[in-house]
Order: structure tokens, then sequence, then C-alpha cells
């Protein structure tokens, strides 16, 4: 692994980071429960792109399989909260 | 030669994952911020997938694909996130009686 990848990666998940500091705030502030459901999406998504990211730095394909459960996790969860924001009930 | 292109690939999708969490923070109205996060789970997720898997496939036995498959699952999930949400956002805004956006066809 060259030096050039190994600091493209930090400066990559450091923008991640920052990226979900500002997400967290849209969570925790957002004037709507719906400003929450997307802020969480979002989280979902970065931690999704970071698990992706730090398969590549460590070289390893374990990694994967935490990211593809983590966009199913999302989705599932997203879709849950959703759900309930538009009928009162997950299952009807 | 190879670690240029995954270094550049990677650094735009950080920068995109930044633009679409500094839009979802600045947009001043729902229906306008549920735009942004789709920039980190279209394109940003691409340009991490294309990095991992030129990564793999130079460092491996040889094309490792199997990467693609969350671009699968994402592309197919995000826009039901999305619909949904909307629909939800639409009913919570009616109920509470503030202005909703004009519907698409014009008054006739």
């Amino acid at each position: 692994m060259s030096p050039l990848l190994t600091a493209a990666v930090t400066v990559t998940l450091v923008l991640y980071v920052l990226a979900m500091g500002l997400g967290l705030l849209r969570l925790l502030r957002g004037p709507g429960a719906q400003d929450r459901v997307l802020a969480l999406d979002f989280l979902y998504v970065v931690a999704m792109l970071v698990m992706l990211v730090l398969a590549i730095r460590y070289d390893s394909s374990m990694y994967f399989e935490g990211a593809l459960l983590m966009a199913l996790f999302g989705f599932v969860s997203s879709v849950a909260l959703a759900k309930f924001l538009l009928r009162g009930e997950v299952i009807e | 030669m190879t670690d240029i292109v995954v270094a550049v690939l990677l650094l735009a999708s950080g920068c995109l994952a930044l633009v679409a969490a500094i839009g979802l923070w600045r947009l001043p109205d729902f229906f306008l911020r549920m735009h942004a996060p789709a920039l980190a789970s279209t394109l940003a997720a691409w340009l991490v997938t294309l990095g991992s898997i030129v990564h793999f496939s130079v460092r491996g036995p040889g094309l490792s694909l199997h990467v693609w498959l969350i671009i699968i699952l994402l592309s197919i999930t995000a826009p039901v996130t999305t619909l949904v949400l909307a629909r939800a956002a639409l009913f919570r805004r009616r109920h509470a009686g503030d202005p909703l956006p004009p519907p698409l066809r014009g008054k006739r």
C-alpha cells in the first residue's frame, strides 16, 4: 500500500466524518420528524461508505459483508420509520 | 498507477459526501433537503465502489466484482426510501396545516 493511497484514505475518512457530523447536527436539530429520518438514512449511507473505505485501507474483504448489511438495515429502518410517520404503525 | 486512480476516486467521493451533508444542513425546506442525500447514495457510492473494484482487482487473483452488489442494492432501495419519506412528509404537513409545495399540474 503506497503512502499516497494511505493519505488519500485518511483524508477521505476525515471528509466522511465531517459529513456525518453535519448529518448528526441535522438529526439533532431537524424541525420535523421527517428531517430526522432523512438524516438517519444519510448517516447509514455514509457509514456504509466508511466501511468500504476501511476495506481498502486494511486490504480485507470482510468489511464488504458489513457494508452490505448496513445498506440493508438502513433501508429497512428508514422505510419502517417513514411508514410509521405515515400511518402510525409499521405493519398493518 | 492504480493507486493514483483509487486515490482520486476516493477523494472525489469524500468531497461529494461532504457536499451532500452541507446541502442537508443548509437547505431551508424539507422538500429541498431531500435532494441532497441522493448525491451521497448515488454518486459517492458509485465512486467508492469503482475504487474498491479497481483496488481489489489489481491486488487480488482476478476481477472482483462482488462490491457491485452494494450498488445494485442501493440503486433499488434509495428511490423507495425517498418516495415513502416524501409521502410521509406530505401527509404530516397536510395534517398540520402547513403550506405545501404547489402540485405539479397547474390550476385548470
